[in-house]
């Protein structure tokens, strides 16, 4: 091997973009193409500083765009090789016409989006309204709630996409400043954990195999293309959760962190709940227990898996509470939230009577303050004592103004 | 090293194309088929070659079916070139790591695509790839039109021309706007290669692709590529319009090496007058009208005017 091992701490001090760079370089990440965003820049930078060091052998190839940035990922992953880059908000909005074609010609490609909200107007915080906006490309999507979880679903997200019964990129996202500049204790693999946890990349129809000529990204019209597409919808339904979960029991075995496909906090007996994603998880968690000291069962489930869809684990998650609260962190624009039709949907033919009502709140980076939690949770508790959502099915939460309510 | 194909004559090298076969749903008469095959014949080395969207995609890889015998890879319109380097940046460290699986090949990495492809949509991601380095060539099959959509202007049309989003009419002549020379914008990056080539003059192409193939560095091809459909003329004069092109000056055939030193490889023995060319062709039709003629006149002055300014460049040195 050419290149040096990094000697790690137990517990390192990383914000979360370090720490998904840190990952990418145990991975041993042969091609990284991007270009730069705020703020998913530094997991880049990092991959970048790693080879300049030499704790990392491959390239880093700065393009002109982030378009520019996929396509080079997609040649360099047909090659056939291990590939990633990161990117949020306008770079990944310029970036979705290649995802589509990442995903049907089954390239493995490891994506990082650091949540960023999607101008006009411009702005530079987190929100989920890019990662909404990739949801129907055909990737795997799953989301870190903190630094520590952006390192090791890296990790995971190499092992389940590269495997050949799946051959789907995958994105890892993490919330923009709450998780990728907040810097907290991270605990570590050692470079050859991680490395044997990820294992060798394994080629399947390389371009450069001289030997067997392969011809990527055909043209089927009608006679052949529902049947590409309904393929990959299939492997991403049936094949794509069974290998998370057996990534994460391996993970497990190997880290002692345990991961879920619905990750659920005091859910066993919880009455009342709140359904969202990325760093409200954590809040929502801390106020879930105060409203228990103050005799509300609440809850929490956090979505670890945004695509696939888990539709089974999302209803038997949700099983028997009586009132739940579905947050969506993106402008609905015209519609109820992706998330709270995503839950309802779920919801809908399974054995639950649970009343349900949906949040838009956070946009471009506004606080998610623990009072909108307990007030949130007190509209839940009353909904469940009256049998009936006793407010608009749509609030927004902490937009200055008079209330705004729907549905 | 790289492999040079030594061929001898056209018959030879008519029948040696063995990487693009001849079955595909291009036109009859097309040009791209005839360009594609003199460049891969060019190297008996391997090849990673990719299409931007266009007539050569839809027309080669229809599935189940493929007309290539070389990796070939599509993703986009405007992204074909950056294809290439992604997969040429794999190649480099992969070879480093000592991982690939035919350790002792020497690949060439080709993009074609079209003139909208690469003068338009796909300016920026060629020019990337030109600005970083990467070993590889970008060949444009230049027809000067959005051929595969059906016939509508690009910046590669010429002045004069009727396309379907700048039709000639009642009052109008149609394009308005004179082509682009992507040779000299592309030359401008300080490549080690640019060159236009024609495929009527095969052994000058095929010595300008061996010489690319031969530089470290990326490279830029111009094709023209006669267009039976849309330039209108019959499929058996494909041939015949090259040769105008070349022998009019309409489509000057140079190199220019490292950015500046600029040589023109094809002087034509008897200079054939512009008019020619236009009146072979049903989009300059409409020119020939009393109203018009004045632009024929300044069709051919432009022509003379930029072969004797590639004359200067060459005699300068510059």
């Amino acid at each position: 091997m050419a290149f040096d091992k990094m000697e790690l701490k137990d517990v390192e001090v990383w914000d979360g973009n370090y720490a998904a760079a840190q990952a990418l370089r145990q991975a041993q990440v042969d091609v990284v193409a991007a270009y730069p965003i705020t703020p998913s820049t530094p997991i880049v930078e990092g991959y970048a500083k790693f080879t300049a060091d030499g704790y990392v052998e491959g390239e880093f190839v700065m393009v002109e765009s982030e378009h520019a940035a996929m396509s080079a990922c997609i040649g360099a992953a047909a090659a056939g090789g291990r590939v990633a880059t990161a990117t949020s908000s306008q770079g990944y909005a310029l970036m979705v016409e290649t995802l589509y074609q990442a995903s049907g010609m089954r390239l493995p490609i490891v994506l990082n989006v650091v949540n960023r909200a999607l101008a006009a107007p411009l702005n530079v915080n987190g929100d989920h309204s890019d990662m909404y906006l990739g949801r129907d490309s055909g990737w795997i999507q799953l989301d870190a709630f903190s630094p520590q979880e952006a390192y090791d679903l890296n990790l995971i997200a190499f092992k389940v996409c590269e495997d050949h019964e799946i051959r789907l990129p995958c994105m890892v996202h993490q919330d923009g400043f709450m998780t990728s500049h907040t810097a907290q204790g991270v605990n570590t693999l050692s470079d050859d954990a991680a490395y044997g946890f990820v294992g060798e990349y394994k080629p399947m129809n390389d371009m450069l195999d001289f030997e067997h000529p392969v011809t990527h990204g055909v043209q089927t019209e009608e006679d052949w293309h529902f049947e590409h597409k309904a393929r990959q919808h299939n492997d991403l339904m049936t094949k794509v959760i069974p290998k998370i979960q057996a990534a994460f029991n391996d993970f497990e075995k190997l880290s002692g962190r345990k991961y879920n496909i619905v990750e659920r906090y005091d859910m066993d007996d919880a009455d009342v709940c709140v359904v969202c994603m990325g760093t409200s998880v954590e809040t929502a968690r801390e106020v879930a227990l105060e409203m228990r000291a103050k005799g509300i069962k609440a809850g929490v489930v956090g979505l670890r898996v945004i695509r696939p869809f888990p539709f089974f684990e999302i209803a038997e998650a949700l099983r028997g509470v009586k009132s739940i609260a579905v947050l969506d962190r993106s402008s609905p624009n015209g519609a109820a939230g992706m998330l709270f039709n995503e839950i309802a949907g779920a919801l809908y033919n399974a054995d639950t009577k649970a009343l349900l009502s949906g949040y838009i709140y956070g946009l471009g980076g506004r606080d998610l303050t623990k009072k909108h939690l307990v007030d949130l949770f007190n509209e839940l508790q009353a909904n469940a004592d009256a049998g009936k959502v006793t407010t608009k099915l749509q609030q927004f939460i902490g937009v200055r103004g008079p209330k705004l309510a729907y549905l | 090293m790289s492999e040079m194909k030594q061929i001898k004559n056209l018959k030879e090298f008519s029948t040696s194309a063995d990487r693009f076969e001849g079955a595909s749903l291009l036109c009859p008469g097309c040009a791209h088929s005839i360009i594609v095959r003199e460049v891969l014949n060019a190297t008996n080395d391997d090849l990673i070659l990719s299409a931007s969207t266009g007539c050569l995609e839809v027309c080669t890889a229809v599935y189940p079916y493929t007309s290539w015998d070389a990796s070939w890879i599509h993703i986009g319109f405007e992204n074909g070139s950056t294809a290439v380097a992604g997969a040429e940046t794999m190649y480099k460290v992969l070879k480093k790591k000592g991982r690939l699986k035919q350790p002792d090949r020497n690949p060439k990495f080709v993009s074609f695509a079209g003139d909208g492809a690469s003068y338009d949509i796909g300016f920026q991601w060629i020019s990337g790839c030109m600005e970083r380095g990467h070993n590889m060539m970008h060949i444009v099959l230049d027809n000067e039109v959005y051929a595969n959509t059906g016939g509508q202007r690009s910046s590669s049309t010429p002045i004069g021309s009727s396309a379907t989003t700048s039709p000639q009419g009642r009052v109008s002549y149609g394009e308005k706007r004179n082509k682009k020379d992507m040779v000299a914008i592309m030359a401008a990056h300080g490549i080690p290669y640019a060159a236009q080539v024609s495929p009527n003059k095969w052994r000058d192409m095929v010595k300008k692709i061996q010489h690319g193939f031969a530089v470290e560095g990326p490279v830029f091809i111009n094709a023209v590529s006669p267009c039976t459909t849309e330039w209108k003329f019959d499929p058996k004069d494909t041939m015949h319009l090259a040769d105008l092109a070349t022998d009019t000056l309409v489509f000057p055939l140079y190199e220019i090496i490292d950015g500046h030193e600029l040589n023109i490889t094809y002087r034509p023995k008897n200079v054939i007058p512009v008019e020619e060319y236009l009146a072979a062709q049903g989009r300059f039709k409409h020119l020939f009208k009393d109203e018009y003629k004045y632009l024929i006149k300044e069709w051919q002055d432009r022509v003379d005017e930029k072969w004797a300014h590639l004359q200067r460049r060459e005699e300068a040195r510059i």
